[in-house]
């Protein structure tokens, strides 16, 4: 019987020929990754059990100092100081210190991970990898303390749906749209315990950072991961890139599915997501108008170049609505860094907008733009679940770049078509 | 194992955020996540939570972000058990990795109201609303899981198979 991309790669790292949806596996990880707010549990779950020299594997181990970057009180502070402590006993852990980014953007922009790699990482958004043809998958602070001391975690095969893409994207639509829209159709647990595989003519259309957006919200669909089917699109990033050997990994003509879609994507407009639910998405024109108290432009999903080139495109020359208060918050360092050398970050600065340091800020309510009673935010990043970015009553939207900085711009939710007539990619 | 408690009633989709915000997630310590378990949706849960007591959910309880602090605020909170037709699958492995009894089991959310008696076995899966005078069976654990909570969660288990 022929195999899915994910069951082919849980077979590798089993040790088998193949496995079937359902059964126990005991795997080997490529790589295991925490943050700030999910390592020192694990640290301390290690400790307790009297495991702090026992980690199997170090050099696989990646933890990117990004939740609270930098610290904003005490506890943050005292937790970044459990994480490097920890680091420290092992010369191979490798350490993301605060301001190098968040670990969803860094660890695909340095090469770390590839295809056909199996990857857990205390974090919900580690299925961001799929976008490379990786299988990885967000777990909790315990799974990744047993992960760290045996190198391996156990699993269960899960079913794959499958969702081939045809058409072409309309100016403005990006891969945020396409998983807004997939989220609109399935539901916040549409493909619970299941995996996405993305596949289709029309994804070639899609970059690879608009690729690492839709891998990046499977989980809001309840995915345990989202894998892109392996092109010449994942090719070119992961040539030169890689730094270790990648597997291309294809799914079997005759692989079974729990389900398959076939959509076109030609007729699509820029998606929006509604409070309380990423599912709650609607058309961008059935919003329009809807006053904004901030708009945010960064986090795991949105934050890489491409999407502040996108933001950029759009306020460039223009200034942010008085009303509200945009915040730009790059992806990575390196994402800062060449939004300087391209005078992106001129051109927010100009416009009246506030650029913070890479981190995950307010992304999650963390710091750094957390919203009043009753504000109303669009925003880039993946979740609009009440009380995400600051007072329970506060109203998250969710939607692309070129939205949010158009929103910006006249401080209404507003088509980037009306504010600027050309999208720039 | 029998567990007895009063339950507190949950809608669908209650995410992570919802049950420990964003905010809180600089604690580690139950005690202190529990003094705020839900409180977005309802300030004064945490103050009427009894030890012992069971949340009763409607469908995709857990979803969300893959804090583990969510399970421990529950645990904190000493809820005995959380029952529900089916849970987000990152919150699901949490519960049962620090030890958090956790059932998938159909029909008990629709017809249980907060303050009911809930009764619960965990070996045969049988769930009871005292109240109602209804019983229900929840899905038995995979073998796998089973003995991951027979040996006490999953660091116990890695620690067994070290010293083996
Ligand atoms: S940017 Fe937001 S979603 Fe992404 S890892 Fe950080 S907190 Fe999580």
């Amino acid at each position: 019987m022929g195999q899915t991309i994910a069951e082919k790669i849980l077979a590798a790292h089993a040790g088998k020929t193949g496995v079937v949806p359902g059964e126990m596996v005991d795997v080997e990880l490529d790589l295991i990754v925490g943050n700030d707010a999910s390592t020192p549990i694990a640290v301390k779950q290690i400790e307790t059990y009297g495991l702090l020299d026992k980690v199997a594997h170090p050099s696989k181990i990646y933890l990117a100092l990004s939740h609270y970057s930098p610290a904003k009180d005490i506890n943050t502070a005292s937790h970044i100081q459990l994480t490097k402590r920890f680091a420290d006993r092992y010369p191979e852990v490798t350490v993301f210190p605060e301001g190098y980014g968040i670990e969803h953007v860094i660890i695909p922009e340095e090469g770390l991970v590839g295809a056909g790699d199996l990857v857990i990482g205390a974090d919900s958004h580690t299925c961001t990898y799929g976008a490379v043809g990786a299988f990885a998958t967000g777990v909790g602070s315990t799974d990744m303390a047993a992960a760290m001391v045996t190198g391996k975690t156990w699993m269960k095969v899960p079913e794959t749906q499958k969702f081939v893409y045809t058409g072409k994207k309309r100016p403005f639509f990006t891969g945020k749209d396409l998983v807004l829209y997939l989220i609109r159709q399935l539901g916040v647990d549409g493909v619970t315990y299941q995996v996405m595989e993305h596949a289709g003519e029309a994804l070639l259309d899609f970059t690879m950072e608009e690729r690492l957006t839709i891998a990046n919200m499977a989980i809001e669909a309840g995915g345990k991961t989202g894998i892109v089917s392996y092109d010449e699109v994942t090719e070119r990033y992961l040539a030169g890139r890689a730094k270790r050997a990648y597997r291309p990994t294809f799914a079997d003509a005759d692989a079974m599915y729990a389900a398959v879609y076939e959509w076109d994507i030609s007729d699509l407009e820029p998606q929006v997501a509604k409070p309380n639910l990423p599912s709650n998405t609607v058309d961008v024109s059935s919003v329009e108008g809807l006053s904004m108290d901030q708009v945010y432009i960064g986090s795991c999903t949105n934050g890489r170049i491409s999407d502040l080139r996108a933001a950029a495109a759009i306020m460039k020359g223009r200034k942010v609505n008085s009303n509200l208060r945009t915040i730009v918050v790059p992806g990575s360092k390196a994402v800062y860094q060449q939004a300087l050398r391209e005078g992106l970050i001129d051109i927010f600065l100009e416009a009246g907008a506030l650029v913070g340091p890479p981190s995950c800020g307010a992304c999650f309510g963390g710091s750094m733009g957390i919203l009043a009673p009753g504000d109303r935010c669009l925003s880039t990043t993946n979740r609009n679940f009440t009380g995400r970015m600051g007072a329970a009553t506060a109203e998250v939207y969710l939607s692309n770049p070129s939205v949010a900085a158009a929103t910006a711009v006249t401080g209404k939710i507003t088509h980037p078509a009306e504010v600027a007539h050309e999208p720039v990619l | 194992m029998n567990l007895k408690g009063n339950a507190h009633t949950f809608e669908r989709d209650m995410n992570t955020d919802v049950i420990i915000a964003g905010r809180y997630v600089a604690s580690t310590d139950p005690k202190v996540l529990a003094s705020r378990i839900f409180e977005d949706l309802d300030p004064t849960l945490s103050t009427r939570i009894q030890p012992g007591d069971i949340f009763v959910a409607d469908a995709n309880f857990g979803c969300g972000s893959s804090r583990e602090h969510a399970p421990l605020a529950i645990k904190g909170a000493e809820v005995s058990c959380v029952i529900a037709p089916s849970f987000a699958r990152i919150f699901y492995r949490n519960a049962i990795n620090i030890g958090l009894p956790i059932l998938e089991c159909k029909g008990i959310y629709e017809v249980t109201e907060p303050g009911d008696e809930i009764e619960v076995d965990l070996k045969s899966g049988v769930v009871k609303n005292v109240t109602k005078g209804l019983e229900f069976q929840a899905s038995p654990f995979p073998e796998f899981i089973l003995s991951l909570i027979e040996q006490g969660g999953l660091m116990e288990k890695v620690v067994a198979d070290l010293n083996r």
